[in-house]
């Protein structure tokens, strides 16, 4: 299978089975998008047909871009069979551990945003602080089911874990002091709203923290819309200083810029280039998944805005790198030489298998944003994984079980997407949130042109 | 190829022999919190091919 397209000026083939990328001039591009259903002469009747006055579209030149594609096409770098189904159900199967926890120390949050999926930080629930003990044990759990895995991921979540943030560091300390004798490497995230970050917490954080996201939803004015404290005070003059002092003692550590944009700012480029412009460079930006009946869910109407908005930040991204001042978006992070294998990209999120969420209980979830779900409560961190059921419908999720996916071009490069969108956009994890497939195949169109055309620069 | 350049990229159907070592990142966690994507997570084989 094969996708081909145009964006900003680059006519674009991508090979879905290899992964190849092809940046072709037009009369290529017609030969490749008639080449499985013509035959030689057909497509060089067509050709001729189409650019009759042009002197370096003959007969020769049409055969012999012929021949390249069928080149192509013998080295597998086009037209590539799917020969990766058997091995994807094998390769999850196959493995047992876990290696990343999501560690919800604090189910109580000091913003009181509306549309949080977290319900301000309750899910739904009670408000609770992660105890040491608790946090503990759950550290105890991801080692003793992590196998050999060395790489253990660890993020600090909420709510807005600020809020227990003594316990936070004791279970840093914790985990730092088994390391060594585990043969483990814990790479530890803290994700935040940033109304408690102060130099303590920048300190420790740019010690210990391997990535840290920082909420920010963009202009003033989008971001107190959703983002207020508890006496409807928007968070943007309080955060805003405190992030920009984090970033510049940050050097070169890794962080996120993390926004959510909705029906309210479908123009959310200029929320983008505002974080750009606040000095920030490592930037993401949402969009919000939430009831359809909510005023503030993304609608049908709004994709065609959305596409454009996204090839408006591609075109930003390309114009601003040239210049001298990159920045990063998450979606269009694409390392085309050294990116996923194709393991990673056919068995898909590890939620539920390799990834959990812990509850402030000790609850086992198979993502934070099934939490509070109960018929997803996988267990808990004494016992482990006791819903076994569950577990094994987590494991079964994979580039090729929704039969939906079979002929999309895109399946190896969202490996069947997010069970917690399906889920919730269909009531099934095996569902497929349509929606959200648009929006990430666009993403990875304007992605790989950015690639693609900063590759042809060099 | 005249009309066709094509892009240096993994080869995935290669990365069949060299890959799966399993130390790359497991899902959204650590990041955004909400993605679907893998694609541009890194990859952490120190022999991958």
């Amino acid at each position: 299978m094969h996708h081909q397209y145009k964006l900003n000026g680059y006519n674009i083939v991508l090979d879905t089975c290899s992964g190849a990328v092809h940046l072709v001039d037009d009369v290529a591009y017609d030969i490749i998008g008639l080449y499985q259903d013509h035959t030689p002469e057909e497509i060089t009747g067509i050709i001729l047909e189409k650019y009759p006055d042009r002197a370096d579209v003959t007969r020769e030149d049409i055969a012999a871009c012929i021949e390249d594609v069928t080149a192509l096409k013998e080295h597998n770098q086009l037209f590539t069979p799917d020969t990766y189904e058997p091995i994807a159900g094998e390769y999850k199967n196959r493995s047992n551990v876990v290696k990343a926890l999501c560690l919800h120390v604090a189910h109580t949050c000091n913003l009181n945003c509306s549309y949080c999926f977290a319900s301000q930080g309750k899910y739904h629930g009670e408000r609770a602080l992660m105890t040491y003990e608790v946090g503990k044990q759950a550290i105890d759990f991801l080692v003793a089911h992590s196998g050999t895995r060395r790489n253990l991921e660890v993020d600090f979540f909420g709510g807005e874990p600020l809020m227990n943030w003594e316990v936070v560091k004791q279970l840093v300390a914790y985990a730092r002091s088994i390391e060594q004798e585990k043969g483990k490497n814990f790479r530890f995230t803290l994700t935040t709203n940033g109304v408690l970050l102060d130099d303590e917490v920048t300190e420790f954080c740019n010690r210990e923290m391997h990535n840290v996201v920082l909420s920010l939803d963009g202009r003033k004015e989008v971001h107190d819309r959703f983002r207020k404290d508890y006496a409807g005070r928007g968070s943007y003059d309080v955060v805003v200083p405190k992030f920009q002092r984090f970033v510049e003692k940050r050097g070169d550590k890794s962080y996120y810029i993390r926004g959510t944009f909705t029906h309210y700012n479908t123009d959310f480029t200029n929320d983008i280039f505002h974080m750009a412009d606040l000095g920030f460079t490592e930037l993401s930006m949402e969009p919000v998944v939430c009831d359809p009946s909510d005023p503030c869910a993304l609608t049908r109407e709004d994709l065609p805005v959305l596409y454009e908005q996204y090839e408006i930040l591609a075109k930003e991204m390309l114009r601003r790198h040239r210049e001298g001042r990159p920045f990063t978006f998450y979606h269009y992070i694409l390392d085309l030489k050294n990116g996923p294998c194709i393991y990673k990209r056919i068995t898909g999120c590890g939620s539920g298998t390799e990834y959990m969420a812990v509850t402030p209980w000790g609850e086992l979830f198979p993502c934070h944003q099934f939490v509070g779900e109960q018929a997803y409560s996988l267990g808990n961190i004494w016992d482990g994984v006791t819903n076994t059921a569950v577990q094994e419908e987590f494991r079964s999720c994979n580039a090729y079980s929704r039969p939906e996916c079979k002929d999309c071009w895109a399946r190896l490069y969202c490996s069947g997407g997010c069970a917690a969108n399906s889920f919730h956009a269909t009531g099934s994890i095996k569902g497929v949130y349509e929606y959200g497939c648009e929006l990430f195949k666009k993403r990875i169109e304007c992605a790989i042109m950015l690639q693609a055309a900063l590759s042809a620069e060099e | 190829m005249e009309r066709i350049k094509t892009i240096e990229t993994r080869n995935l159907c290669e990365s069949v022999c060299s890959g799966g070592c399993g130390e790359c990142q497991t899902s959204c966690q650590s990041a955004c919190k909400t993605s679907c994507g893998v694609a541009n997570q890194p990859c952490e084989n120190q022999n991958r091919k």
